[in-house]
């Protein structure tokens, strides 16, 4: 019974060992060039230390929301993927219809300009 | 290679529905890719596109397709929900242009917003899964919280829609966490499954999980359709929502909440009838009395008018608490009169009223008789029709509606529901006094009358009339309808 988790264990194990790994000999054999950027905890991200009241352009919402509707809307995609064959053409069809309806929202807000920046 | 059994699935009942999706998105796409300017074309598409919806769902009357695993449900009860949705649409679209073009925010996603909600609103009708009616309700609430805020340079408007999102998205949660206690309590959310096992229950009354699924899934409802202590939204978002809008929003959504409502009571939990006929009795009263006490102080006619649609709520709520035949045919055929008058009184504000929503209170009425008999006396049969006066389709929906409660024994609600009616004659007459006994405080250019406004109140106005004087050919519509359920 618990044998058939045997697969799962393997793949923790590698998978945390990969990450020692990777820290372990990058800090003893990698080259170290310290400065105050590389030292901050998010490298390009914001200030993180300061203020909280900080604004910052109405934009990021927009980009944030458009990139949820399209992100959701492709995970969809996925189990499709897994089960192409086997849905058959009724799935072609509906998953056709819906990528239809999803690029219709794209062409929308491309138009409206909702994906340039300036 | 075994194949996933696909479910045989029988698009006819959702065809209109279809129909409407594709029309909202060519539109949205036509809207794009048009240079901007008049938006014009596009009310007049829409205006085609739902005539033709509603041909589509005409024939479907008499129909009894059960689809999608009986998810979905085409009868005559979602025929004739459909219907009202269709009529308030067609009529909001006709007088939307001229509005818009005025507050200088015709933008074309206008339409496109007005057809997905009808969509919402139809789902929500023929709907007989509850998660089907959630959709369907969601499609309708999502729109309709831009529609509200769609006059974006205004401030007004802006809280409209904030503050409708907000409490909308509230009441949601209730209605939300109603259906899956109900669903707790049955393990289905197929509207007849669940009809068949609170009928095997051999004590449905004492299953409390049960009678809190119903009780938060009223809530959610009573919120829909205004209705007190529910209504605390509706005066703010009426008043500030873009005019058209508002006689959208009082005509469509409350129908729809109306037809979900109905459609979970008497055909999911008849069994527990005594238990929400008590509970709508309370609910009917106080939203009769507060709507028209409330409607007495308004000034502002857009304001007065809003308390007003919470008092028509409750008249409505008097024919669930009946439950019987007459009352509910009654509810159907007030709703549809109720779409007629009420946005043909929104379409004379429109008129009355002045770029940037000035304009708008009930003094500013004074004179129309003389100035504009033809609008006055347009103004007048609807604001009759609404208080209730023969010979308009006001009076017969009134009528039906408190005589199925005194059908059923409830004497005192009729009563209470007559007296509330009287009461609203005070302010309803108060506009007429304006129009007919009082000169214009100071001289203004009256808004022209354009020809798809006086299309819709044309029809606003045979609507109002027509259904008073013979109302046998609607009401036996309303009476198959409700026969099915």
């Amino acid at each position: 019974m618990l044998g058939a988790y045997l697969p799962i264990l393997l793949l923790v194990i590698v998978a945390v060992g990969f990450g020692l790994c990777s820290l372990v000999f990058s800090s003893l054999i990698g080259p170290k060039k310290i400065s105050a950027l590389k030292l901050s905890p998010y490298e390009s991200g914001c200030e993180p230390v300061g203020t909280a009241r900080e604004r910052f352009s109405i934009k990021f919402y927009l980009i944030a929301m458009l990139f949820i509707l399209f992100d959701i809307e492709a995970v969809f995609l996925y189990p499709w993927a897994i089960l192409y064959k086997k849905l058959g053409v009724f799935g072609l069809v509906e998953m056709g219809l819906f990528i239809v309806i999803l690029f219709v929202g794209y062409i929308y807000v491309w138009k409206k300009g909702a994906l340039e920046w300036e | 290679m075994d194949m996933i059994s696909i479910p045989v699935v029988n698009m006819t009942p959702i065809l209109p529905e279809i129909f409407l999706s594709v029309l909202a998105m060519v539109l949205l796409l036509l809207n794009v890719f048009s240079p901007s300017g008049k938006k014009s074309y596009l009310a007049y598409i829409s205006f085609i596109g739902i005539a033709a919806t509603a041909v589509l769902v005409g024939a479907g009357w008499g129909g009894h397709i059960e689809s999608f695993s009986g998810a979905v449900i085409l009868d005559n009860f979602a025929t004739f929900f459909k219907m009202i949705f269709l009529l308030a649409a067609g009529l909001t679209v006709l007088i939307s242009d001229q509005y818009m073009e005025r507050e200088e925010c015709n933008h074309g996603e206008l339409y496109p917003l007005i057809l997905f909600t009808v969509v919402g609103m139809m789902l929500m009708a023929s709907g007989t899964d509850l998660m089907t009616i959630f959709l369907g309700l969601e499609v309708m609430s999502v729109s309709l919280y831009v529609l509200a805020g769609f006059n974006r340079n205004n401030k007004k408007s802006n809280e409209a829609g904030l503050k409708y999102f907000l409490l909308g998205a509230f009441s949601t949660g209730f209605l939300l966490y109603g259906m899956a206690l109900t669903y707790g309590a049955t393990g289905t959310t197929r509207v007849y499954k669940i009809a068949s096992v609170v009928g095997q229950m051999t004590l449905p009354s004492a299953n409390i999980m049960l009678l809190a699924g119903m009780l938060l899934m009223m809530t959610g409802f009573a919120f829909k359709i205004a209705a007190a202590p529910f209504h605390m939204w509706t005066p703010d978002v009426y008043e500030g929502a873009p005019t058209p809008m508002t006689a959208f929003m009082s005509a469509g959504p409350k129908a729809a909440g109306f037809a979900a409502l109905l459609r979970i009571l008497l055909v999911a939990l008849p069994t527990l009838q005594i238990e929400w006929s008590q509970l709508l009795w309370v609910l009917a009263v106080l939203t009769m009395t507060v709507g028209n006490i409330t409607a007495l102080r308004q000034d502002n006619i857009k304001r007065m008018l809003a308390y007003s649609s919470i008092a028509h709520a409750g008249y409505a709520l008097v024919g669930l608490v009946a439950g019987n035949g007459t009352g509910t045919a009654g509810i159907l055929f007030y709703m549809l009169s109720y779409a007629f008058m009420n946005i043909g009184a929104f379409a004379i504000i429109i008129l009355v009223s002045k770029k940037g929503e000035t304009n708008g209170n009930v003094m500013d009425f004074a004179g129309l008789g003389f100035k504009r008999p033809l609008l006055a006396v347009a103004m007048t049969i609807f604001l009759f029709s609404l208080a209730g006066m023969p010979p308009t389709a006001g009076f017969i929906g009134k009528f039906y509606l408190f005589s199925g409660a005194v059908q059923k024994g409830y004497i005192w609600l009729a009563v209470i529901g007559v007296l509330n009616s009287a009461a609203s004659v005070y302010y309803y007459l108060r506009v007429m006094v304006y129009m007919y006994m009082k000169e214009p405080t100071e001289e203004f250019e009256w808004t022209q009358v354009t020809a798809p406004v006086a299309l819709a109140l044309i029809i606003s106005v045979a609507g109002s009339m027509i259904p008073g004087i013979v109302p046998s050919f609607i009401l036996e519509f309303a009476q198959q309808a409700v026969k099915l359920i």
